[in-house]
């Protein structure tokens, strides 16, 4: 989201309209969506929380679970959140500079409302934990400020340290496959769901059900998180859930 | 309109419960004292928190709750509020409200903890709670613990996560989910239904 609206990007940038976000809520959950996930993407960048009133309104039109993220800066921020009846709080910037809330938000509200979203992108070199790649060397480093801004954090380490830290869930984005519609970042979710003992959900990338089925098939991520198919109308969600059945993958239909 | 409590006894949140069973039309109120569900025509209790904090904050001075409401009118125990009608659980060392028979244990370890996610329920008996309710229906699940009661026939149903969890327990008037029903799409919606309909009764 953004100003209000739901938006989506590409690389998490040329951001277009694709509507209001509680119309868009129930639509989704009347649909079959297994839960949603409201980034607020300008917030953080921006300096201002999330709308607290959004979240009512979307509580009060759904009945799955729903994950909000962006600006969330205190555990206050994150009370503000759960109170209005969102079911998780997605950290990402605050918890890479001050890991310590991961922690303190477990010990308030359970480790099952704590997600850590954590926006990772290739870099050349060898500086970061885990190196991939033969010839030309790489790493997946940790961005934050809605991908604007390199940490020198690993984020396949990362993640497992925000595990351990506190997080019940890793909400993964790849900045480089975002928008692109060719598919998951395999290599980083593979990386990254084969190293935390917490759930999984891929997310960037996704451009229709094979690009699921292919993330399912070769990782371990438990769940895959989809936009542009939906906000545009491609691919409905019940027909894409279709499509995973077909493929011997169990889900909700 | 059939009037009901949710028995706020902590760190829940308690909006989406309360909104679901709005619009499923039932008058809800929330009371934060177990003597303030008298006059109800049923209680619910919601399903996030600690055993020990919240089975404390039920028996409070009194045994109000087990004495005057547990067994008498409809009860539902949602996630950590089914938990609570055992005898005792391994998250904590507080004694349960003791109304069924039987222990919580934590899940099984080769498994994620929290279990969190949808799964599917696979229904043993013919429950109340579970009326109209198609066989393999999905319900949405957080939790890191398990009830494992001396009677398996009060389970109604249950979800393998590694082993089989007691899913919906039924036993007289009280009701009991493993799962958030408010969180469960149309199947939980009909759960809850069932739920007021009992309390209609």
């Amino acid at each position: 989201m953004a100003g209000g609206r739901v938006v989506k990007g590409l690389h998490f940038e040329s951001l277009r309209d694709a509507g209001d976000p509680v119309e868009l809520a129930k639509k989704y959950s009347d649909e079959g969506a297994d839960e949603l996930v409201f980034l607020d993407i300008t917030a953080s960048d921006e300096g201002r929380g999330t709308l607290r009133e959004l979240v009512r309104d979307v509580a009060s039109v759904i009945d799955i679970p729903f994950t909000v993220g962006g600006g969330i800066g205190s555990i206050s921020d994150a009370r503000e959140i759960l109170r209005n009846g969102a079911d998780k709080v997605a950290i990402n910037t605050a918890a890479v500079k001050d890991p310590s809330i991961l922690t303190g938000l477990m010990e308030i509200f359970g480790k099952q409302c704590v997600v850590v979203a954590i926006d990772g992108k290739r870099v050349p070199g060898t500086d970061g934990r885990n190196i991939f790649g033969t010839d030309a060397k790489y790493w997946f480093e940790v961005f934050i400020y809605g991908g604007k801004k390199g940490t020198g954090t690993d984020a396949i380490w990362w993640a497992g340290e925000a595990a351990r830290l506190g997080a019940g869930e890793v909400l993964l984005t790849s900045i480089d496959y975002d928008g692109t519609k060719n598919g998951y970042d395999i290599e980083l979710t593979g990386a990254v769901a084969g190293s935390v003992p917490v759930p999984v959900v891929a997310s960037g990338g996704c451009g229709g059900p094979e690009h699921m089925v292919d993330m399912f098939k070769n990782t371990d991520a438990d769940a895959a998180l989809a936009a542009s198919i939906f906000h545009y109308d491609s691919h409905g969600i019940r027909w894409t859930k279709e499509h995973l059945r077909g493929t011997g993958i169990p889900v909700r239909l | 309109m059939v009037k009901v409590a949710i028995l706020d006894y902590g760190a829940g949140n308690l909006f989406s419960l309360k909104n679901s069973l709005e619009r499923a039309g039932a008058e809800v109120y929330i009371v934060d004292e177990p003597s303030g569900c008298a006059g109800y025509s049923g209680v619910l209790l919601p399903g996030v928190g600690n055993f020990d904090p919240a089975v404390k904050k039920i028996r409070g001075k009194n045994t109000i709750f087990e004495d005057d409401i547990l067994g008498k009118i409809p009860v539902l125990g949602i996630c950590l509020g089914m938990e609570m009608f055992f005898e005792s659980s391994e998250e904590g060392i507080e004694q349960g409200l003791g109304a069924i028979p039987g222990k919580v244990v934590v899940l099984p370890s080769s498994m994620k903890v929290p279990h969190m996610g949808w799964n599917s329920l696979e229904q043993s008996r013919q429950g109340r709670l579970l009326e109209g309710v198609q066989d393999n229906s999905w319900a949405y699940f957080v939790h890191s613990y398990m009830v494992k009661p001396e009677d398996p026939g009060v389970v109604s149903a249950s979800a393998d996560y590694g082993t089989s969890i007691p899913a919906v327990i039924e036993k007289g008037c009280i009701y009991g989910t493993q799962f958030h029903p408010e969180k469960s799409g149309p199947a939980g919606r009909l759960m809850l239904e069932n739920f007021l309909t009992e309390c209609s009764r």
